[in-house]
């Protein structure tokens, strides 16, 4: 498939939510979030219902802000890392809002957008909306260690985002979703989990150069390119190899865990991953820098290792993907 | 991209910092060695207080896995072992932190389906290959006796 275009009457962001944890609020990005939650709990009595009342929190703040009632939305797609993704389905219970289930790791909120994008595009929704998360505790106990385990990480391994992002979809607004390339699984061998950037850097990038490919783009068309939670080591392998393909993104190119958190001051070693860090760095800072007009386009790659606990026990390597949508000003594209 | 999966790997492998081996291993040494003092110390104070030498090794090993246990509870455990490493995996400080730690983390799964099924699932490796190494080890005690 090449890379879609929706032409004519194309799906805008009309609105978008943030929320995250503690530290990822005492990071880079601290003015851009509409909520940030001091207690990891959220006062809850396990890590999954905390992550649970994480995204369900988001959605009433998206709902808020957009002064729209539950009953006017069409649909949600949504997703999160746990199993089954119960985050989202314990999350969306109250809200009765039509659902479809997604799983695509940390790729997740563009697949959802990208759907959303469709089935607005397609007249199927008139109003839709993408949702994700991810939270720290009910990640590290699912697929690392339990929390208070004495162990050492090494410096290449990232640190999930305990954050959610939600989108609001629709016809007629500012910020247009122009395109949208949907990615390829691909594997070259890494089965490190502690080195997932460099696992899905090659997704990126196939991606990436095929979205520029498809609609023969000249290297400087988007103010900034982002990609999902490659972090540290992943982005400098994307920028090397994207550089070397001829496609030179300068300053350009940047990656959403490589920027959540402050690598001076906060422990996170590569930066941030998970399905709330792309989430959650889209909705609250890039969509303030496209909603100001300080950033007229961007392409938004979100990037998720599709590697399960018992795929890695049993020693296979980690698959990755990569999906992208290009965001333009509706001022700036006609 | 076109590289086969050696190639990529030595490729990602010359972007990912290494870790910073020197500064582990003396970290490691000084908060390993640490817990090594005080358990001498523990040993000198019990016997001090009048106990054989059985018992002190025993009460010893008891008050260690109290401490690391106590230590895990109140959520220090993991900051110290963050920069000690092996220095505090190595004692059998490690070994209770490894099934302590588990104990809290599934408690809202239950007593029988959390806490009793996943208390062993980092220690229990060491627990089963401790079993069959001491069966090995004391069938060999046996055959070398009847030399």
């Amino acid at each position: 498939m090449k890379t879609l275009s929706f032409d004519g009457q194309r799906p805008c962001i009309l609105q978008t939510a943030s929320s995250v944890g503690k530290k990822e609020g005492e990071g880079n990005l601290t003015p851009f979030y509409d909520n940030i939650f001091q207690d990891a709990y959220l006062g809850e009595k396990s890590w999954e219902k905390a992550e649970s009342k994480l995204l369900k929190t988001n959605l009433k703040t998206l709902l808020e802000k957009a002064n729209e009632s539950p009953e006017n939305i069409d649909i949600v797609f949504g997703g999160d890392l746990l199993n089954q993704c119960i985050s989202s389905n314990y999350g969306l219970l109250d809200f009765h809002i039509p659902f479809l289930g997604l799983y695509g790791a940390c790729s997740t909120f563009v697949e959802g957008m990208i759907l959303a994008a469709m089935a607005v595009h397609g007249n199927y929704a008139q109003k839709a909306i993408a949702l994700t998360s991810s939270h720290f505790c009910s990640s590290e106990r699912q697929f690392r260690f339990p929390l208070e385990y004495g162990g050492q990480r090494t410096p290449t391994s990232q640190w999930t985002v305990t954050g959610s992002g939600a989108a609001l979809i629709a016809k007629g607004g500012e910020i247009e979703i122009t395109h949208a390339t949907i990615g390829r699984i691909i594997d070259y061998g890494i089965s490190d989990i502690n080195n997932m950037g460099a696992a899905m850097a090659p997704a990126a990038i196939e991606t990436i150069r095929r979205h520029f490919q498809d609609r023969n783009l000249p290297n400087d068309y988007f103010d900034l390119v982002v990609t999902g939670d490659l972090g540290s080591v992943g982005k400098q392998i994307t920028q090397q190899q994207l550089k070397n393909y001829g496609l030179d993104l300068e300053d350009r190119y940047i990656d959403c865990g490589d920027k959540i958190f402050d690598k001076e001051k906060q422990d996170a070693h590569a930066g941030g991953s998970g399905c709330g860090c792309c989430a959650s760095v889209f909705s609250g800072w890039l969509y303030y820098l496209l909603r100001t007009g300080k950033c007229r386009r961007i392409l938004l790659t979100a990037t998720g290792a599709l590697m399960s606990p018992t795929s890695s026990f049993q020693g296979e390597s980690i698959p990755g993907i990569a999906h992208c949508i290009s965001i333009e000003r509706k001022t700036d594209n006609q | 991209m076109r590289m086969n999966p050696a190639d990529y790997k030595a490729y990602a492998d010359s972007f990912s910092p290494p870790s910073k081996l020197w500064r582990n291993m003396l970290f490691a040494f000084v908060i390993g060695g640490g817990i090594c003092v005080l358990g001498e110390l523990l040993l000198t104070l019990f016997s001090t207080l009048g106990f054989e030498k059985d018992e002190c090794a025993t009460l010893n090993c008891i008050s260690l896995i109290f401490l690391s246990a106590l230590l895990t509870a109140f959520h220090l455990y993991d900051n110290i072992a963050k920069h000690a490493g092996a220095g505090t995996l190595v004692p059998i400080t490690g070994f209770a932190n490894a099934v302590v730690a588990p104990a809290i983390e599934f408690r809202p799964e239950g007593m029988v389906l959390g806490v009793g099924a996943k208390i062993f699932s980092i220690a229990g490796p060491v627990i089963t290959y401790g079993i069959i190494a001491s069966i090995l080890a004391g069938l060999c005690y046996y055959l070398g006796g009847l030399l």
